[in-house]
């Protein structure tokens, strides 16, 4: 666990000054490829608006207008069934879909029930252990004009609901 | 697919507003979400010029063919058609070294970098390739070493122990990755020769 932190802190700062140094004694002249690269990012940024807002709206209009709750009292049933605690099933059901919505849930469950309930351990891994579904495939997609994404979806849920009952189960071994 | 999920979310939220007489609150999601999505992107700019910039070094400098070559048999069994001295082989395992690390910021700038190369290797640009379904596969099971927000959210909230999850979720992550990446492939298997399902 020290390693992980030591890790964490490390990360970025050893990555921002390897890679120029690497590329300075290579030859490289660093300032102007790092200009050159950051033009494509900001290209690449502009190119993927649309798609961001084009989901946040989408995601926006579902969660405000209260279909979000609503199926998340048709599930309940089921989700009861395998066990998962009730106060989870917004954050399982929001990780797919969106990254910002499940911080947020993520965040108000550790507030309410303690970081370190079982509640708190349980959202930080799932919040941890798998990414948003939705966003990667229409960022990720839309940035290259990409509209048959054939079997990916389908392939992203599968994994995310592996994760989340993964989730449920390793932390009941664990903290349970 | 992606069409008629996001046709849902819109019509099945207008819906169900309307039947709750909660229209205002769907007339206040479209104001303000727009906005929201459009701050997202410029929240994330900066490193993304960041990212790709260091990238750009990286590779001039042939960093990222080193890097490459060390878990290049993995990602050649996994991605067989994507050549292994391609630009976007290096894209792929940069993209992926960054989510192992839990810098999720460096992972998406790179992760785009990468479809893009394999934009250019794709036969039929409107369809994805095998090899940007396997790809996105590893991508969204969210494969982490490092869960660095989760971590840093633990913290704020006054976590005793905010690392403890750690094991849980990598536990949990490569559950998921395995079975996505296994479902990846059956869904490669069932689909037909020319990458139509």
């Amino acid at each position: 666990m020290e390693l992980i932190n030591i890790l964490s802190m490390w990360t970025i700062p050893v990555m921002v000054c390897g890679i120029p140094l690497y590329g300075y004694f290579k030859g490289v002249p660093v300032y102007e490829k790092f200009v050159e690269g950051g033009q494509e990012g900001l290209d690449m940024a502009v190119k993927i608006m649309p798609y961001m807002i084009a989901i946040f709206f989408a995601m926006g209009v579902f969660d405000a207008s209260g279909a979000m709750a609503l199926l998340s009292r048709l599930l309940s049933p089921f989700l009861s069934y395998i066990g998962l605690p009730p106060q989870i099933l917004p954050l399982a059901l929001v990780r797919p879909l969106s990254g910002s919505s499940a911080l947020g849930i993520t965040a108000s469950l550790l507030r309410e029930w303690g970081p370190d309930s079982f509640v708190g351990r349980l959202a930080s891994t799932m919040q941890g252990s798998t990414d948003t579904t939705f966003y990667v495939l229409s960022v990720y997609f839309g940035s290259v004009g990409v509209t048959r994404t054939r079997h990916a979806m389908a392939t992203g849920l599968i994994g995310d609901i592996t994760g989340i009952i993964a989730s449920l189960y390793v932390c009941r071994l664990f903290f349970g | 697919m992606i069409n008629v999920i996001w046709l849902l979310l819109i019509v099945g939220g207008t819906v169900v507003a309307a039947l709750q007489d909660e229209l205002p609150a769907v007339t206040d999601a479209v104001m303000n979400e727009a906005q929201m999505g459009l701050e997202t992107v410029l929240g994330f700019t900066g490193m993304m010029i960041l990212w790709l910039g260091m990238m750009n070094i990286a590779q001039e400098s042939g960093l990222i063919d080193r890097i490459s070559s060390l878990v290049k048999p993995f990602m050649r069994r996994l991605l067989p058609e994507v050549p292994p001295d391609h630009p976007a082989m290096g894209a792929i395992l940069l993209n992926v070294s960054a989510n192992l690390l839990g810098v999720g910021a460096a992972a998406t700038p790179l992760g785009l970098k990468a479809m893009q190369h394999l934009q250019q290797l794709n036969d039929n640009r409107k369809t994805a390739s095998n090899a940007m379904c396997t790809f996105l596969a590893l991508n969204t099971s969210g494969i982490t070493l490092v869960p660095a927000t989760v971590i840093a959210l633990r913290t704020s909230a006054g976590s005793v122990n905010p690392t403890e999850i750690v094991g849980t979720a990598v536990i949990a992550t490569t559950c998921s990755s395995i079975s996505a990446l296994t479902a990846d492939r059956i869904f490669r298997w069932c689909s037909t020769e020319d990458g139509r399902d």
